[in-house]
């Protein structure tokens, strides 16, 4: 009989992530050959893991069109060389994809019913751009169920702005900088690229490799993003300086219960507590993270308090911002994405889920003085998600509160 | 010594024109241990249809790269070179239309010279050269990497193949030295001589690993960046290259003549003396064992100018043309959008060679293949033999078991040719008789739709009249096989003049479905490789009935370069078939071709070679001699020679007055595709013009221009 099962994260790693669209590095790129190379070179350095070993490979995307359909997670471990024998599946929930691969699959392991899994996303929203080929229902907007906005990423933050009058532009621009000059830190002090796995890339000048994000700008300055342009609303206050930017990507981790990694040999970086998924007004989705976090607190039987690091994924900066002033964190708390966020490394949707995992289990590593961190994201059409892991370098690490 | 550096290369620059040029890209990668590599591409910048080929534009743009290479190289920029290809190719080698039209000798050598002047460069960037092979090779594109320090090869490479020889040339921008010493002179000869000759044999990635070609092998899931990380550990000294199959003193000393001289003693008796190019490569792999590599870079400049020089190599690109692009489009081959559907065959016969077309057309249309023949044990017995060959292909791993099962299931025998009611496609394989064939077409043609198409085998009989008693004999078509059938890549399809195109069209098709390569020929006796053959062999028992040795014969044939003598000919089709051949040709055209009433007698006795129990031929029989021996007058070779190729012209070239196919070319590629005519003739018109006999017997040629080498 199936028994419950400690799940932990046993490794992560991730492509570059490249900009979106003709002039980015992927754009020769196939999606589905992204995220299979991410796979590879997380089994690449997981050599004590047997291939027929995974139980299931669970990777997501937002548009699962192309060459990001035909259910992705089997077609990516057929193309990985993984053994005819391992399944996969595709799965969906817009920015939360990877995230859900995890909480999804890793469900499957408390339950007993898994000992190892992979989980990932990818998304190239440069052969991909958002809302492709969608066809959303008329009585959305004929029964006002959501507000016509709500479909676009860029007017939810704006109604944020709008929500909390607190959260200013300049607060909003100064975290973007912040995050830029973090994430250009945490670069130059090689915390980032451990965990990148190159990839070859086809250009019109012959082939090349990609070893690092290409969307970074450390020299941005607050003088540069107050010029910047408000593409949603006139004189508004998102701008592309304190928002994600478009970006092609992929993520992959492997999780496994407790027992099938002291049995094979692998490591744990991470033991997930609690997640919690919740859901809020469509229109202003950046709060998602508020209500999933208090979920999964609640589900772990923590509170705010107990989280040493946080991993919050940077749709927007107002969107983290209205995070941190709901927990009275304040905007620049050393524990909050201390190697920056996705407005400098970018945010290929369903991919960013892993890419938070990935980063704080590093940080873990590097802090064994906390024991709990939070990756938490906002999700399209007002959803949040939220995941608590334990840090196995804690010394009360699996001796219980 | 070649210093290549101060050759003046302008004149290749006319040879440029029309070039698709392989551009050479090159990015920086960065390396994990912070160096810099600066990573080559070739790209042509078509898809891989048109793979990269290395014309004089693309080497002098190369060169250039390499050039600037080196330049960075000196100032630290960079600290590795690494070339790699465009998807799936990295280079098809020489550019061969660029090669046919060099137009002096002095210029072919500068093209050798070129070649080696670009490529060597990799040894001189002043830091390591990689070649990352990540596709199909060939040629210079296997040259490429042999010049570069260090080799990796992408385990899906869809080929790697030195296959010069096989053109009439030779490796010649390093090849015959790098390659002997680089993986030993016996895997060398493997794959400069051997596999070129074994209808050019490529080498699959694994082997050229194995053989010690490449360094390493990396899955193409992550093939660049794997070889990018294995460049790093080269440079870092993380990886360590062991060459285990680059020769050492013994192998120089104890092995090197005697595996050179093997391969000589195998060349010649396969393919005789004639071809130059094997004897050249030979010559270049036993200079390589103790030669430099500045000397043998400028022997293989000379071999390779003598080579593009030469008649030889027109030939062979004139013959590599017909075989690649004019096989593809027969000449004369109706609108493919007439063919009617092939959804289920009859074989009429379940002999030897009806079982053969049952399997053929079974595997390669996958479709219900019905047979029949006279009695049920007949049957029984073809259907056995069909299940036994689908096993062997399972048993080999050539079909998995469902495969199989599929196949097996697909084929019935009966003796009831109602049976046959539903087939649209009906192929005679019965008794070489007149009589017997028009019978079993008129049999079967009571069940049979009146669309469906009936086509004969025969190699022999008039296909119009083995329709005579049909009542649709539109629907009938001459479909000639060549035996080994499943091996022979020719069919005769012939038209006779009743065959409407539908059903012509239906062959054609068919034909390709069958993965074979078609002419259509018009209902004339022999058709045309067994009317050449059969003037051939005539030739040889008009000689031979007047005296003329056996073996004397045979050596005044030789010239014509065939892929064997007249007497092993006889031997191959058997005595009996040959002797059947001659009297039926002799039958349509008494004055011109021979019968021999001692054929008769040899195919009687039984025997004509003397062969030990291993099967290979000690020397002529005995008592086949004696049987030959009553000729008063023999002949010199040389008139025996001339009169042959006198005979050849004057029937050729009566086959194409009277339209037997379309045009010369079609009867090289039946000579080359059916009988095995050698590439470096061009199968038999070019050489028939080289020698005079065109100009003796009809008073022009078949070519214009000749079809013959620059000269030196």
């Amino acid at each position: 009989m199936a028994e419950r099962a400690d799940v932990v994260f046993v490794d992560g790693v991730r492509t570059p992530f490249g900009r979106a669209g003709e002039k980015g590095m992927y754009w020769n790129t196939r999606a589905d050959d992204l995220v299979v190379k991410a796979i590879v070179g997380l089994l690449e350095r997981n050599t004590s893991l047997p291939k027929d070993r995974i139980d299931e490979v669970a990777i997501a995307a937002t548009t699962q069109q192309g060459d990001q359909g035909l259910t992705l997670g089997r077609t990516a471990a057929l193309l990985a060389g993984l053994p005819t024998t391992v399944p996969g599946y595709a799965i969906e929930r817009m920015c939360a994809g990877a995230m859900t691969a995890v909480t999804t699959s890793g469900s499957g392991i408390a339950f007993g019913q898994y000992d190892v899994v992979i989980a990932g996303g990818v998304e190239h929203m440069g052969r991909h751009p958002m809302g492709e080929g969608v066809d959303p229902n008329p009585r959305f907007l004929s029964e006002k169920l959501v507000a016509a906005d709500a479909l676009n990423m860029g007017n939810t933050a704006e109604r944020l702005h709008d929500r909390f009058p607190s959260l200013t532009k300049e607060r909003a621009d100064r975290f973007g900088m912040l995050s830029q000059q973090k994430v250009a830190a945490a670069y130059a002090s090689g915390d980032i690229q451990p965990d990148l796995v190159p990839v070859s890339l086809r250009s019109d000048a012959g082939w090349g490799l990609a070893t690092e994000d290409e969307g970074m700008r450390p020299n941005t300055t607050m003088e540069g993003l107050a010029s910047l342009k408000t593409p949603f609303r006139p004189h508004g206050r998102v701008t592309a300086g304190n928002a994600s930017p478009l970006t092609d990507g992929a993520t992959a981790s492997i999780l496994a219960s407790s027992a099938a990694a002291k049995e094979l040999g692998l490591q744990t970086k991470m033991r997930m507590v609690s997640f919690g998924f919740a859901g809020v007004e469509p229109e202003v989705m950046g709060i998602g993270p508020i209500p999933s976090t208090e979920r999964a607190l609640k589900n772990a039987g923590l509170s705010i308090e107990d989280i040493g690091l946080f991993e919050l994924n940077e749709a927007f900066a107002v969107q983290v911002l209205s995070f941190l002033d709901h927990f009275g964190i304040a905007d620049e708390d050393p524990r909050v994405n201390k190697w920056g966020g996705a407005i400098a490394i970018g945010h290929p949707l369903a991919a960013s889920g892993v890419r938070l995992m990935i980063q704080l289990a590093r940080q873990f590593e590097q802090h064994p003085e906390v024991r709990y961190g939070l990756t938490a994201m906002c999700v399209g059409l007002g959803q949040g998600g939220s995941v608590i892991w334990e840090n196995p370098h804690h010394k009360k690490y699996g001796k219980g509160r | 010594m070649t210093d290549y550096s101060t050759i003046d290369f302008s004149e290749l620059a006319a040879l440029t024109d029309d070039e698709v040029v392989t551009h050479s890209y090159v990015r920086d990668i960065p390396l994990s241990s912070g160096r810099t590599l600066a990573l080559v591409t070739l790209d042509n910048g078509r898809d891989h249809t048109r793979p990269n080929t290395f014309g004089p534009a693309s080497l002098l743009e190369l060169g250039a790269t390499y050039d600037a290479l080196a330049d960075r190289a000196a100032k630290g920029e960079i600290h590795a070179v690494a070339t790699t290809g465009k998807p799936f190719i990295l280079a098809a080698g020489a550019d061969l239309s660029k090669i046919a039209e060099i137009p002096t000798r002095d210029i072919a050598k500068k093209m050798a010279q070129l070649g080696h002047h670009v490529l060597g460069k990799q040894a001189t960037l002043g830091v390591p050269s990689f070649v990352f092979i990540n596709g199909l090779a060939l040629g210079g594109g296997v040259e490429l990497p042999l010049n570069a320090d260090y080799r990796t090869v992408d385990s899906s490479a869809a080929a790697l193949a030195l296959p010069e020889v096989f053109l009439g040339l030779i490796p010649g921008w390093g090849g015959t030295y790098l390659l002997p010493n680089l993986i030993g002179i016996e895997n060398a000869l493997k794959v400069i001589i051997e596999n070129p000759l074994k209808q050019n044999r490529t080498l699959k990635a694994q082997d050229a690993f194995d053989l010690g070609i490449a360094d390493r092998i990396f899955s193409p899931v992550n093939f660049l960046e794997d070889s990018i990380r294995f460049a790093d550990g080269v440079l870092s000294g993380t990886e360590k290259v062991v060459r285990k199959n680059a020769p050492g003193k013994l192998e120089r000393i104890a092995k090197w003549d005697i595996a050179i001289k093997i391969a000589r003693d195998t060349v010649a008796s396969r393919l005789g003396t004639i071809p130059k190019s094997p004897y050249a490569a030979l010559d270049l792999l036993k200079a390589a064992k103790n030669g430099t590599k500045e000397e043998c870079f400028a022997l293989e400049d000379d071999a390779l100018a003598d080579l593009i020089a030469g008649d030889q190599l027109q030939a062979s690109i004139y013959a590599f043309n017909l075989v690649q692009k004019r096989a593809k489009r027969p000449a004369g081959a109706p609108d493919k959008a007439l063919a009617k559907k092939v959804t289920k065959v009859g074989v009429l016969g379940a002999g030897y060679m009806a079982s053969q077309f049952a399997l053929l057309f079974l595997r390669r249309l996958q479709v219900p293949v019905v047979i029949t023949d006279l009695d049920q044990a007949r049957v029984d017995k073809g259907i056995g033999y069909i299940h036994d060959e689908i096993q062997k292909l399972a048993d080999k791993g050539r079909i998995g078991s469902d495969e199989a099962n599929r196949l097996r299931a697909l084929v019935t025998g009966t003796t009831d040719k109602a049976d046959f009611a539903d087939c649209d496609w009906v192929i005679e394989a019965v008794f070489e008789e007149l009589g017997i064939k028009q019978d079993v077409f008129a049999e079967v043609e009571q069940y049979i739709s009146p669309e469906a198409v009936l086509a004969t085998n025969t190699s022999s009989l008039s296909v119009e009249q083995i329709g005579a008693k049909l009542k649709n004999p539109e629907r009938l078509v001459g479909f000639h096989f060549f035996t080994p059938v499943a091996v022979m890549p020719l069919i005769e399809v012939v038209k006779t003049p009743h065959t409407d195109d539908a059903t012509l069209s239906t062959a054609m098709v068919t034909a390709a479905k069958l993965r074979k390569n078609a002419v259509i020929t018009a209902d004339t006796p022999g058709f045309v490789v067994n009317r050449v053959l059969a003037k051939l062999l005539g030739e040889a028992m008009y000689a031979v009935d007047r005296g003329t040795p056996f073996s004397v014969v045979d050596e005044a044939m030789a010239p014509l370069g065939l892929p064997m003598a007249p007497s092993a000919l006889l031997d191959l089709v058997g005595l009996k078939v040959g002797a059947h051949v001659l009297d039926t040709h002799h039958a349509a055209f008494p004055d011109r071709f021979y019968r021999s009433e001692n054929l008769h007698e040899l195919a009687e006795y039984g025997t004509l070679l003397e062969k030990d129990s291993k099967g290979k031929v000690k020397g002529f029989d005995k008592g086949a001699l004696k049987i030959v021996a009553g000729g008063t007058e023999p002949m010199q070779a040389e008139e025996i020679l001339v009169r042959l190729q006198d005979g050849l012209a004057d029937e050729v070239h009566r086959m194409l007055e009277d339209d037997v196919v379309a045009a010369a070319e079609d009867i090289d590629l039946c000579m080359i595709l059916g009988a095995g005519f050698p590439f470096q003739m061009g199968g038999l018109t070019p050489y028939l013009d080289r020698v005079g006999a065109s100009e003796r017997a009809f008073g022009s040629t078949f070519h214009d221009p000749r079809i013959v080498g620059v000269g030196a």
